[in-house]
Parts: C-alpha cells; structure tokens; sequence
C-alpha cells in the first residue's frame, strides 16, 4: 500500500472537511426548530397572526438550513465506509447499530414531519401541524442522541468484547452504550444547539432593528430565542462541566493537551489565557507556555471538582503517575508499558490466527489466555514511541480556550440582551452599537461552536477508537491520490452550496425588512 | 433466535429497504425530465410534485447504509472502501440533490435556477445508474480480497483490499452492471411518469406529453431488462460449501442464479408478481385512457422485483458480493455479518418499521390529497 501516512492524513482531512461542515448547519437545525416550535405552540394558544408570521419567517430559514445539513451529513455516514472501512469492521458490530438505529427511529421522523413542517400549512389542522413541527425537532435530537452515543462510543468503547477469531470486537451489552460520556455529550451538544440559535435569532432580529423595520417583530424574535438561547447556553454549561469531569476519567491525555499541561501537581491551576510554546515536546525541558494567566487551582476544580486534586499532565500519563484525592500515588500503566503490551496482544492475535488455521484448540485457547489481558492496550501495539500517542497540543489547547472565552461572552451577551429585552425595550431598538455587536456575534457563535468540536475530537488523536484503533490502522486500501481529489471535489462544492446557502438566506433577510412580517398574508 | 435465523431476517429488510428505494427512485426518474420538458413551466409542475418526496428517497437511502453498516458491516467496509468511486459518485450526485429543491427558485441562490436543475439532473441520471452498478455487483461481482490477519501488518494493516487500482470505476464501465444501471434508470423515469399521471393535475398537453415519454421509456426498459434477465440467469455464480472464521469454501456454479431461481419458490413468486405488476402499472396506463393509478402496481411490482433480486444474491447459499479476483474472499450473509447479540438487539428496534410505515403512508396521504396543477404554479 502506497505511502500510508499519506492516505492517513488525507483521510483525515477529508472527514475533518465533512463534519465541519456539517456541523455549521445542524447545531442550527437542533436549536431553531425547537424554536419555531415554540413559536408555534404561542400562535395555536393566543391565535395571534403576528406569532404565525414570527414562526413562518424563522421556519423558512430552517428550510434552508435544514436541506445543507442533510446533505452533509450523507457523506459523514458514507465515509466510515470509503475512508476508514478498517474501522467499520474492527467495530462496526458495535458503531453501525446506532446509525442504523438513527436511520430507523429519527430520519424518517425528521423527514416525513419535516415535510408536513415546511409543506403543510393549510394541508392539515392547525394542531397536526404543530404536532409535526414538534415531532421534526424532537427527530432532530434522537438523530442526534445515536449519532453522539456513536461518537461517545468510540470516545469511551464499553459494552463490547474482542472475538480473537473474526478479528473483531462484538458487543456484549447495548445499554452500555449509553454511558456518562455519551449522557453528557449528547446533552452539551444539543443544548450547545438551542445557544447558538438563540444567538442567531438575536443578531438577525438585531439586523431588523438598525434597519428600524418590522421591530415588533424582531423584538419577539430576541424574547423568544433569547430565552431559548440562555436555557440552552447554561445546561450546556452545566454538561460541558460534566463532561470535563469524564474526559479526566476516561481521556486524561485529552485534559492534558487542552492544558498544555506536562508535569501535574495537586491543587494545579488552570490556564486562563496564554501561549502555548511550539517548540515543547514531552521529551525535551522546554517551558510549556511562553507566557500565561491562570486562574488558581482552577483544573483541579474543572477536573475532578476538587480543590487540591491531582491532575496528570502529559508526561505523568506517560509515565503511568496519578495520584488519589488523598494524595496517595496510584500507578497507572506507562506507556511505554502499554506499547510492550500492544504489541504483545498484536503477537497473541497472530498466534490464535495460525493456531486457527491448524485447527489447533489447544494452542489458539493459549493464545486467547494471552491475548486477554493486553487487549486493553490493543492499539499501543501500532505505535513505536510514546510520542506517537500524543494529541496535537497547541490545536487542543486554543480551541477550548476559544470555547470557553466565548462561551463565557455569550452568557454575558444573553444576560444584558434579555434584560434590554424586558427592562429597556428603547435602548435595545435604538443603541445601534449593541445591535452591530448582536450581527458581529453570529459568526462568533459558530466558530465557539466549531472551537467545541475540535477539543472534542482533536483532543483524542490518534485514536478513532479510544486505545484500540489509531487512525493509522484504520484506513481503507485507497490511492492517497483519490483521496486527495475527493477531499477537493467535497471541499469545493461544500463552499458553492454554503455560499448559496448565505446568500439565500441574506437575501431573504434583506427583502423580509421590506416587507410587513405583522400580518402573514402580506408576506 | 439462532444467529442464521437473525442473519436471514437482516437480510430480508436490507432487501426491503432496497425494495422500497428503488420504488422512491420515481423522484429520481422525475429529476432526469427535467432538461428535456417542451415547456419550461412543466419544470415547476414536476418539481413541485416530486419535491415533496425527495427527502424520503434520501432518508430511505442513508437507512439502506446504515442497515447494511449494522448488519453486514464487512460488506460496507469492503464493498465501500474498495468500489471507492463507485460510492463517491452516489454520494457526490445525491449532495447536489438535497439542496437543489430548497434553492433553485429562491432569490440569492447564487448560480440560477437552471443550474440547480442540472444538479438534480446529474442526480436523476448518474445516481440511478450508479445504484443499479453497484446492485448488480451482488451477481457480477468486484476484484477484492479480505484477509483479516492484515490488521497486524504494520505497513498496511487494510483488512479489505481491492484488487482493482480503478477502485470502482471498473465496475461503473462492466457492460453487465451497465445493463442493470440502465434497467434501473429507465424503471424510475417509468415510475417517474407514473407518479405525474397519478399526482398531477396536469393539461391533456402535460398528460400526453407524459404519455409519450412512458411509451419511451417502457421500450428501452424492457430491451434493458430482458438482456439483464438473459445475462443473470445464464451467469456463472459461485456457491458457498462452508464458511467459518478460519475460512470460506467456495464452488464455482454455472447458471447459478437460474438454480437458485427455480430452487425456491419464494423467490418465483416474488419475481413474477413483481414483474406482473411492473407491467399490469405500465399497460393499463398506456392502454386506458385517463387511467391514473398505474404508479401504484408498478411501484409494488418494483418493491417485490427488487426483493427477488436481492434473495436472489444473497440466499441458496449465494455470496451477495461474489470476488472475482479471489473466491474465497467472497461476501455472504453468513461471514459478513454483524454478531449475534447485535442483530438481535437491532431486531427489537426493527419492530418499531411498520409503524414507521404507517405514520410515513397516512402524512403521504394528506399531503397529496389535493393533486398540484399548474394554475398552482
């Protein structure tokens, strides 16, 4: 096989591209479609046209977030196949079942709904309608419940054991699957969806507002999808610290690289802003940041909610050194350790392979005896060096800082913008800068959003499965080159439909201001 | 229930995803008129018609994957990690549907009504054809070997390799999985006019016009169709003696699918009803004036058609996805498939279809109640 690291990288690449992507259109289709469900529910209660005008002007551009969205996200599916099919089958048994189960339970809710949603008005009674509006945002969430329990999954693989003789890992117990890890991402990452619709209601509404049309109108808008937005921003907030609580259970390298952390202590501080120093490797005695601000004792508390716990860094993982919230050291397994137990497992796995082809029982029982205890490390067997099993810190450490320091501004954005809302109504419709600010903190939001995305899955290369499967072994028998030529093909035609998308939807923001959006029969 | 049985049963609802997105290829078969209508707004009329189904095609399609990725989880890493063009281009053509029904008539969309209308062309045409490629390498074939002792190989630790540097595009130009592409296209044109007749409440200019195009269309299908039935059932297949973990053994089998035809009568029943109906949905239409509900035995006799096919492939101790290069490579049910404990579990879930069919039949229902005509457009 040609240039292997070539076709790694590639791979890599072209699925990065794909759930970018992807991931711009559907945090906005979890969040908005619960909004204009709301919206909804406010209209068939009050009867009032001006909420079926407010609900059919964000329902029309959920329509045209919505088609991008499935569009990318085909290709996410599809790419465990064409690209990682090694992976498909080292734990397809385990990972294809919730996609196909998504496939069943949520697509089709989404999309039979959907069209009742965006088609139906006037086709059906007013309360099926808004039963289908309700029934596409909650297919929108179980599609991204299994989706994330996947992604949980390979984060945190449990409920599943390795069959030595098909050269697989089985599952063993379905609702295994649905553990903290999966619990937690699930509900940050769709709570992260209602916040950034939210922010997105609010900057559009603030749009109408500098264009002083239709602000009755944009005024509701904000309520509406302020509330939302800060409900969603502070349970995100609320599961983003559980999630950090199982990402230093279960991936402390993960915590480490978004650190920058090297050498651990009790009580460790937590980086609030700084720079990490590119030239700092494990092995070498170079400074960590060049410079820094911390706030005191600050990842012990994010990490294991412990004023003076301990959190390994970088070379305390690799060294196998941790230490109990009672100061007592626990020796965990180096990696050099695991390494020689990788590959000790990858020899037992040969050896039951031959054993097998002999029709030897006896030897391939010795040989699954061995293989049993080191398959934990299944995957250091690939690497030839601890370095090897190390996260691209710098990406990791800047993209959670980014979130965080967005995260943060938004709760302040969704506070003041809210209070403006209901206490200075006048000051919201006419301070200009604070409406500038509003459309500016759109495209913030969604790079806060992206910024999540990548600690998530950043922070835990080399595996596309947690210590069994690095990238490296995961790949499908493709020429580097056609992966390079379809990692264009995707690349150009996302941005032509993305570009398409923004315009279509500026374009309809912009002829909405002209337009009254008080009565839906003038629209 | 025994892991056989289990294997059996996912093999029975892959066939009947594949059934039921063959029968929904009717948007595609719409998309494909759409450079050639005398009239321009005849364009609107179809896509208004067609639109309100697409996601359905779409969503059926990714259930297809993800279905095959749960159950047969081998034949998705070999089959689309190796035919990786073959797959590419499906996916490539059904990226540009998905937006083009939002945003071909909306102001802004950058590049023009006409294009969008292209895209969904290209989906109409290439993503039919390509389908049908990629089905008839169930009994064609593709040049790949598996050999899972890979994964131990440092250097290349691909557990599927295909034996073909075209990966894929072999399969795309093989006359023989031409033969089924094209069968495949014409059918969803057919289906295509079939569902206009039924849901559009077109002119006489629209309806004989669609008429026409019918009469077309069933002539080219047939000629394709019948050449694919010659072809497939004078074929040489292979038949699985045993497959274990340690390895599969295959015999090479002249006439294989002739004899899995006439060994099961299951499969003869599917068969002909299916065609029966295809063709029962097609004549009355052609024959009778005004008649307007072929879509619906042409569109059954696809989805039982289709079915037959797939046992066909994949039962009577038949790989679904043969090797040319190395047979004993060779994908059947019984060594692809996903383990036991997991086919049961996505069994439970699978109970919950019918209900999911219910609740898609009564929504088509009331969106279609009322039939689109072109003053609505």
């Amino acid at each position: 096989m040609e240039d292997i690291m070539t076709v790694v990288d590639w791979s890599r690449w072209q699925f990065a591209l794909t759930a970018i992507y992807h991931w711009l259109f559907v945090p906005l289709t979890l969040g908005l479609s619960v909004i204009v469900a709301v919206m909804e529910s406010i209209y068939l209660k009050t009867g009032e046209q001006k909420w079926l005008s407010t609900c059919k002007f964000w329902m029309t551009l959920l329509a045209i977030n919505f088609a991008i969205g499935v569009a990318t996200g085909i290709i996410l599916e599809f790419e465990f196949g064409t690209n990682w099919s090694n992976y498909s089958w080292f734990v397809g048994d385990i990972f294809g079942a919730p996609l196909a189960i998504e496939g069943i339970l949520a697509f089709f809710l989404e999309a039979t709904f959907g069209a009742v949603m965006f088609f139906g008005w006037g086709k059906v009674s007013p309360k099926f309608h808004l039963a289908s509006t309700w029934l596409t945002a909650i297919g929108a969430s179980i599609s991204a419940l299994w989706i994330l329990v996947a992604n949980s999954w390979m984060q945190y693989p449990v409920g599943m054991e390795f069959d030595p003789a098909q050269m697989r890992n089985v599952m063993d117990n379905f609702w295994a699957l649905f553990s903290g890890v999966a619990v937690n991402k699930f509900f940050h990452t769709v709570f992260s969806g209602w916040a950034l619709s939210g922010v997105f209601v609010i900057g559009v509404s603030c749009y109408f507002l500098l264009r002083k049309s239709n602000t009755d109108f944009a005024l509701r808008s904000i309520r509406t999808g302020g509330w939302i937005g800060l409900a969603g921003l502070l349970l995100c907030m609320y599961t983003g610290d559980g999630s950090a609580v199982e990402v230093t259970r279960t991936q402390p390298m993960k915590l480490a690289a978004m650190e920058g952390l090297y050498y651990g202590q009790h009580g460790e501080d937590l980086v609030a802003i700084g720079v990490v120093n590119p030239d700092k490797k494990w092995d070498n005695d170079e400074p960590p940041y060049l410079w820094e601000i911390s706030l005191p004792k600050g990842l012990s508390i994010l990490a294991r909610h412990d004023l003076d716990a301990f959190v390994p860094g970088i070379n305390d993982i690799i060294n196998g050194v941790d230490y109990t919230s009672d100061g007592e050291q626990i020796n965990t397994v180096s990696y050099e350790e695991r390494i020689m137990r990788g590959k000790q497992a990858q020899q037992a796995l040969r050896d039951y392979g031959m054993a097998m082809q002999k029709n030897d029982s006896v030897a391939m029982q010795k040989a699954a005896d061995a293989l049993r205890p080191n398959f934990p490390y299944f995957g250091y067997g690939y690497f030839s060096s601890p370095g090897e099993a190390i996260p691209p810190v710098a990406v990791t450490f800047y993209s959670f800082r980014i979130m965080v320091m967005l995260g943060s501004y938004f709760l302040l954005f969704y506070i003041v913008v809210l209070f403006l809302a209901y206490r200075k109504e006048m000051a919201l419709r006419n301070w200009r800068w604070l409406q500038i600010i509003a459309l500016i903190s759109v495209p913030l939001m969604w790079v806060c959003s992206e910024a999540g995305w990548m600690v998530a899955e950043v922070g835990r290369q080399p595996w596309t499965v947690q210590n069994l499967l690095p990238t490296v072994a995961a790949i499908s028998d493709v020429p580097a080159s056609s992966v390079v030529i379809t990692f264009w093909m995707f690349a150009i035609i996302f941005t032509l439909l993305l570009a398409a998308e923004v315009s279509i939807m500026i374009k309809y923001i912009n002829k909405s201001t002209k337009t009254d959006l008080s009565n839906p029969s003038k629209k | 229930m025994t892991l056989e049985l289990l294997q059996n049963y996912w093999w029975v609802l892959v066939s009947i995803l594949g059934g039921i997105l063959v029968f929904l290829l009717f948007v595609q078969g719409g998309q494909s008129m759409l450079l050639n209508t005398p009239d321009h707004k005849w364009n609107e009329l179809i896509v208004s018609s067609i639109g309100r189904k697409w996601e359905l095609t779409f969503t059926t399609l990714v259930t297809f994957g993800g279905a095959a990725f749960a159950s047969f989880p081998l034949f998705y890493s070999t089959s689309f990690g190796g035919a990786y063009w073959l797959w590419i281009l499906i996916l490539f053509s059904f990226v540009l549907q998905a937006v083009s029904y939002e945003y071909r008539k909306k102001q802004g969309n950058l590049y023009g009504t006409r294009a969008y209308d292209i895209f969904l062309f290209i989906n109409g045409f290439v993503g039919c054809i390509l389908l049908g490629v990629a089905v008839a390498m169930f009994f064609f074939g593709g040049e790949f070997s598996v050999d899972r002792s890979n994964m131990l190989t440092q250097a290349s630790p691909v557990i599927s390799h295909w034996d073909n540097p075209s990966h894929g595009l072999e399969a795309i130009f093989n006359w023989r999985n031409l033969l089924l592409g094209i069968t495949v296209f014409m059918l969803a044109r057919i289906l295509a006019n079939l569902y206009l007749i039924n849901s559009v409440n077109g002119s006489q200019k629209f309806y004989d016009w669609t008429i026409k195009s019918l009469w077309i269309n069933t002539i080219i299908f047939l000629i394709f169709f019948l050449a694919f039935v010659v072809v497939l059932f004078t074929a040489t297949g292979y038949t699985v003696i045993s497959a274990t973990p340690a390895g599969t053994e295959i015999e090479i089998t002249p006439f294989k699918y002739w004899h899995n035809l006439i060994s099961s009568p299951s499969i003869i029943i599917l068969l002909v009803v299916g065609v029966a109906n295809v063709l029962i949905g097609i004549c009355a239409t052609l024959f009778y004036k005004g008649y307007r509900q072929g879509i619906w035995f042409t569109g059954i006799g696809t989805f039982f058609t289709v079915v037959a096919l797939f046992w066909l492939a994949g039962f009577c101790d038949t790989p679904f996805l043969p090797s040319i290069s190395d047979p004993s490579s060779s994908l059947s049910i019984r060594n692809a498939s996903s383990s036991k404990f997991t086919l049961e579990c996505m069994s439970y879930v699978s109970l919950l279809i019918p209900f999911v069919v219910g609740y898609i039949w009564y929504v088509w229902r009331i969106i279609d109640k009322k039939k689109i005509s072109e003053s609505d457009i």
